[in-house]
């Protein structure tokens, strides 16, 4: 039982992960009409946004001490963190914080990246056929990655979690199972219960804002709604760049999970179309079923009991429910029929 | 794209003869873009192979496949089995690794074929993931996990054994029949098997199965309605392509017995795509092209370092040479796939049919400069 528990919620931030960037992808594809290969660097730029915050705040002044000496008799260092000196105890706050704290620099960054992309590129691509929209954003990724590489270098760069949440919960001895059973790091709790509320507040905006409304209409039928003396190129726009902030928004507190490198967003990219198909092809809850759905078998699938049955099942389960589902119900889990269909 | 009625019998043999005379004195005619090397021309053979098989495919029907480099891969893999079980003679090898492409291509296709559109790539691209996944991990004992398969001395080798040759205490090469197949020998069998696939592609451009492909590209609904099932001709399609696929992964094999995984990873397939778009997919020259030319980048433009870079700009002033050295860096050496990025980018964007759409166009500029306008109005064939 324990087990099973364990293996749930190893599969919740993966799955959090997963249907993050499904949801913008879908709702760049219910919207736009367009697949967009790039949404993966977009998830890698916002992982990017919290290793330069990280690297801003961790800069350090050297001075030399002005009487202690090492053993080889050269003066000692000194290294203050330039916030630290500005700020105090805060700074020093800021810097152990600084993963969380990336989210309110990445926002904007994300949102004029995306509205960038989209006005600059994606726009001039909502006529031409799918083949092309994929092999422009794809050769899009491939620039994004290599600017990234070119400035931070191909190595992973660790990313620290703030000291409050490294630790490990022991989640069993709160719900009745013996103590040190069902430990589970709390960072990734943290990152479950983030992807839950990014997830609400995207779902809400749609829901219970005239705009959200606006673009629930436009995703249904485009042409009525511009008919209707609406703006909805512009309204779109905004939506492309909402879809790069949560992607980005995933990426930054992906960063203690996994350190992120530069080519992160294609190895999630190829993973979360898969999790759009399953789920459906624009549809929001399908993406967000899915993705959830998806990282908890995918973490059932790497227990080493069921390895033992099935060598490899945990590098392909996903791949494998995606060839089904495909095949089976094209339209994907909760997808409307007739979208893509064929 | 090329019209369809352009093609005659007279045209293709002429075109056949140029190619083969330009592949043949390759060497030659490369040496002065530093790119007469046999190393280098057997890349521009065996990927311009590939490319032209998965043209077939992409060119004529319009599926767009995310998972070509699966066949590759197993191709590469076959042809170092058959190294170290049967012979060092590559013909054994080739034919084999084409074989076992094709059969890989027809169980994958037959499933995915079952869908089309953005379904079709997404379900080769989970095929290929999946390949590329197990190679790395569960099949070690075939693929030799991410070490990559190696050939051995004590490999058993039984038709070379009952032919009584002997490498020896070497590790062996390939060769055929005694001519080593290293530098220019390697080159000259990559592209006699080159001019030989070209020949066959051209045929399938021409032929009545052809044309049935592009119709299934024009309008797969239409030709439905008219009562015919599209879905074989598409599979052999599929299926000729992944022949293809194996037949390079097989000379891949053959000019450096080794094989790994890497070669099947989704970002290959989208090389092999990026080499047809830019060239022009649908053209039978452009996707030699599109591949002569990456590989070409791939192998110069890596070679770039900041002092090859300061002698180009040498000419400038000092501040001003630093600052394009600088940028220029970003784009070769480590960096050249920002290259080929921004390149990819370019050409979808404002150049679709790739280099043999912008070679057409910038002729029909010239014809009607020159005041031959009746040929510049000749009729295009139909998107």
């Amino acid at each position: 039982m324990d087990v099973i528990l364990l293996q749930l919620l190893n599969g919740l931030d993966k799955g959090g992960a997963y249907a993050l960037i499904a949801l913008g992808l879908t709702i760049i594809f219910g919207t736009l009409g367009v697949v967009n290969f790039a949404h993966g660097a977009l998830f890698m730029l916002g992982a990017f946004c919290a290793v330069s915050v990280q690297a801003l705040l961790g800069l350090e002044k050297i001075a030399l001490h002005p009487t202690e000496k090492t053993a080889w008799g050269s003066p000692v260092e000194i290294r203050t963190p330039y916030v630290e000196d500005l700020l105090g105890d805060f700074g020093l706050l800021l810097l152990d914080y600084s993963v969380p704290a990336s989210i309110i620099i990445a926002i904007p960054i994300m949102l004029l990246i995306g509205i960038a992309m989209e006005r600059g590129l994606i726009r001039f691509f909502y006529k031409r056929p799918h083949a092309e929209q994929i092999l422009v954003t794809f050769g899009l990724a491939i620039v994004l990655q290599e600017i990234v590489k070119a400035q931070f270098g191909a190595n992973p760069i660790p990313q620290p979690a703030p000291d409050a949440a490294q630790g490990m919960l022991d989640f069993g001895a709160a719900i009745g199972f013996d103590a040190g059973n069902v430990v589970y790091p709390t960072w990734r709790l943290v990152y479950f219960l983030f992807s839950l509320g990014v997830i609400g507040a995207v779902f809400a905006f749609l829901q219970f804002t005239t705009f959200g409304m606006v673009v629930r209409a436009g995703m249904a039928d485009r042409e009525t709604v511009g008919l209707l003396g609406i703006d909805i190129d512009r309204r779109f726009t905004i939506v492309f760049g909402i879809a790069a902030i949560v992607a980005g928004l995933a990426g930054v507190m992906y960063t203690p999970i996994l350190s992120p490198d530069y080519h992160m967003g294609m190895d999630f990219l190829v993973l979360s179309f898969v999790v759009v198909v399953v789920g459906g092809m624009g549809s929001l809850p399908g993406a967000v079923t899915a993705g959830f759905v998806l990282g908890i078998l995918q973490s059932f699938a790497s227990m080493n009991e069921v390895k033992d049955i099935l060598p490899g099942i945990d590098q392909i389960i996903i791949y494998l429910i995606a060839v089904v589902i495909l095949l089976v119900r094209p339209r994907g889990l909760m997808g409307r029929k007739g979208v893509m269909e064929g | 794209m090329t019209t369809v009625t352009e093609s005659s019998p007279r045209g293709d043999l002429i075109l056949l003869i140029c190619f083969a005379a330009f592949v043949l004195a390759g060497p030659i005619i490369l040496q002065p873009f530093g790119a007469g090397y046999p190393d280098l021309l057997q890349k521009f053979a065996i990927y311009g192979l590939f490319a032209m098989g998965f043209n077939i495919l992409f060119g004529l029907t319009g599926y767009l496949s995310f998972g070509h480099a699966a066949f590759l891969g197993v191709g590469s893999y076959t042809a170092v089995w058959t190294f170290k079980l049967l012979s060092m003679n590559p013909i054994p090898a080739i034919i084999l690794a084409t074989l076992l492409g094709g059969a890989f291509a027809a169980l994958i296709g037959y499933i995915s074929l079952r869908r089309s559109g953005i379904y079709f790539s997404i379900l080769t691209l989970a095929f290929a993931q999946m390949c590329y996944n197990l190679a790395y991990s569960v099949l070690t004992p075939i693929t030799n996990g991410e070490t990559g398969l190696q050939l051995t001395q004590s490999d058993p080798r039984v038709l070379d054994v009952a032919f009584g040759r002997d490498y020896g205490a070497v590790l062996p090469s390939s060769d055929l029949f005694g001519i080593d197949m290293t530098g220019y020998p390697g080159f000259y069998f990559c592209g006699v098997i080159l001019i030989i696939c070209f020949y066959i592609s051209m045929r399938i451009f021409r032929s009545p199965f052809g044309m049935m492909l592009r119709a299934v590209k024009s309008n797969q609904n239409r030709m439905n309605y008219t009562g015919l099932n599209t879905r074989p001709y598409a599979l052999t399609a599929f299926v000729i392509s992944g022949m293809y696929a194996g037949l390079a992964g097989g000379l891949l094999a053959v000019t450096d017995p080794l094989a790994g995984a890497e070669r099947m990873q989704w970002t290959a397939s989208g090389e092999v795509v990026l080499m047809t778009i830019l060239g022009g997919s649908g053209t039978l020259l452009g996707p030699v092209l599109g591949a002569g030319l990456i590989k070409y980048f791939e192998n110069i433009f890596s070679a770039f370092n900041d002092q090859i870079l300061a002698a180009v700009f040498g000419f400038l002033p000092d501040g001003l040479r630093d600052v394009l050295v600088s940028l220029s860096a970003l784009f070769v050496g480590e960096g050249w796939h920002l290259t080929l990025g921004v390149l990819f980018m370019v050409i979808v964007i404002f150049l679709p049919g790739g280099l043999m759409e912008g070679f057409s166009r910038l002729r029909r500029l010239i014809v009607t400069r020159t005041g031959r306008n009746g040929d510049a109005a000749a009729p295009q064939a139909a998107e």
